[in-house]
């Protein structure tokens, strides 16, 4: 396992998260996992594995039973709330939760605007992040009136307007036809940030994230290149991971 | 704007009209209404100079003369409770093609039909040169209650998911074999539309979650100022004040 050497501080660093819910039910047991800048990681594991109760600790939607989470350094704590919201960008799973305002540009204004940016700089900055998903030319349209692949690159569009340390992609592909998901990929691949991306779609964790953690049952149960994780079948099926019919991550091979 | 997909109510077009500040229309078509109802309902000259008026409004901002009569269509329910009057409200009576009418009543008709088709009218001219968005943004400016804004543009943006909703939750019931035929079958519409109100209740919970993980405090950020200059509300003014000048005449005369 080579990782680079960490030149700055991690992007983010969650040691010894544990969670249980108000019911009782506990759902992360002591979570360790460092993420340097730069990185692409996947977060894989089975439904119920507390995927998504790790990512809401990460902008301190929850807080954590024990343990700590950090962003480049700066703790998830009350008084430092909103830098975390700013730095951490969570793409959620449906687009039509994410984007609510009425119009494509006052949505990816929405971020940056409550962080008090205003005027031209606003502009400025709504135009760059549309421009990074290729939605530029959509700026104007209400965002019920797009094909949910164009709405899902302008949910990572209004993060990205945030210029945040972290992009957290909630199963990125989940309802996109293989075109719209290339295109997606594509874009992911472009931009210059550190991305956790939870996701079951194998393949595309494969295509996009060097590096693959495997959360199950509350803790992390392996942490390795992506494609050795996925090549071994053992460590898979312990973890009810299934790749596809036909697909051996180990004929493919990883050009970057 | 993405032409083609503006609202219906919404006529896409440039005129001096259109390109008012939506705060200054809001406050123009309020000032006008208020006037035309507080007209005195004898002076029947009054509101046929209100109605030309709308019509040189409705003329600068381009609206055919057939698409604003199309549009007054929906004052039809609140017309037929106007036309019942002249037979239900008591007062003398008078004879029109044989019928005996209570003329009272008939005053009464003509007040809740003139007032009620000039506002319909304004309402409509504002609503077929505004784009609902600007209307938001005007209500906003005119410092409307900030929730109340926030629920209006949340209305706007979400309808059609509920409405896509509701048209899969349709074809599923129709796709297991159900056709709503009668009563016995507003059990099953009443359960699904609590299913409704229960998916819409979580989307919002998830929408909030989403707001707050983009720094949401319980304010909106203002994105759009909208600015009126002297001109643009002098302009808009023009309609409320030359009706006010008509009511005096009509309280006076």
């Amino acid at each position: 396992m080579s990782r680079p050497t960490p030149a700055f501080t991690p992007s983010l660093e969650v040691s010894g998260l544990a969670y249980a819910y108000p019911d009782g039910h506990q759902a992360l047991f002591g979570v360790d996992l460092t993420v340097e800048r730069g990185e692409r990681v996947a977060l894989l594991g089975p439904n119920g594995a507390g995927k998504t109760t790790l990512v809401l600790h990460l902008n301190g939607i929850l807080d954590a039973g024990a343990g700590t989470v950090r962003v480049a350094g700066l703790p998830v704590a009350k008084r430092n709330l909103a830098e975390i919201r700013r730095r951490v960008g969570i793409v959620f799973q449906d687009p039509d939760d994410q984007l609510f305002m009425p119009t494509v540009r006052e949505d990816v204004a929405f971020g940056p605007a409550a962080s008090g940016l205003r005027g031209p700089d606003l502009e400025e900055r709504v135009r760059e992040a549309l421009e990074r998903v290729g939605m530029e030319e959509y700026a104007n349209r209400p965002p019920h009136h797009l094909s949910f692949g164009q709405r899902r690159r302008v949910a990572v569009a209004t993060v990205l307007a945030m210029e945040p340390e972290i992009l957290v992609l909630d199963e990125p592909s989940s309802n996109l036809d293989p075109a719209s998901r290339r295109e997606l990929a594509d874009i992911l691949r472009s931009l210059d940030v550190t991305v956790l991306m939870v996701t079951h779609d194998l393949p595309y964790a494969l295509e996009l994230c060097p590096r693959a953690v495997i959360l199950s049952e509350g803790v992390i149960a392996a942490d390795d290149r992506t494609q050795d994780l996925l090549g071994d079948e053992e460590l898979m099926r312990a973890h009810r991971l299934e790749l596809p019919f036909g697909f051996d991550p180990r004929s493919v091979t990883m050009g970057a | 704007m993405g032409a083609g997909h503006a609202h219906k109510l919404y006529r896409h077009a440039h005129s001096p009209v259109h390109d008012l500040p939506p705060h200054c229309k809001l406050a123009a078509v309020f000032g006008f209404v208020l006037v035309v109802v507080s007209t005195p309902r004898e002076a029947v000259w009054a509101f046929a100079l209100y109605a030309v008026l709308i019509a040189a409004v409705a003329a600068a901002a381009r609206i055919p003369a057939g698409f604003l009569l199309k549009r007054l269509v929906i004052e039809v329910p609140f017309v037929a409770f106007a036309v019942l009057m002249p037979f239900v409200v008591p007062g003398e009576q008078t004879e029109i093609l044989g019928v005996s009418v209570s003329v009272p009543g008939l005053w009464g008709a003509w007040n809740v039909l003139a007032k009620g088709t000039l506002g319909v009218a304004a309402s409509v001219v504002l609503a077929s040169t505004t784009e609902l968005r600007s209307l938001l943004l005007g209500l906003q400016r005119l410092r409307l209650p900030p929730l109340l804004v926030q629920i209006a543009s949340f209305m706007i943006r979400y309808g059609d998911v509920i409405a896509g909703e509701m048209r899969r939750m349709s074809i599923a019931r129709r796709s297991r074999g159900f056709e709503a035929r009668g009563v016995r079958q507003w059990g099953v519409l009443a359960k699904s539309a609590g299913a409704l109100f229960i998916r819409s209740y979580e989307r919002g919970e998830r929408v909030h979650l989403a707001m707050v993980s983009r720094g949401y405090t319980g304010t909106m950020p203002v994105i759009d100022e909208v600015t009126a200059s002297r001109a643009q509300w002098a302009y808009a003014g023009a309609l409320p004040l030359l009706a006010l000048a008509i009511c005096l005449l009509g309280w006076t005369l």
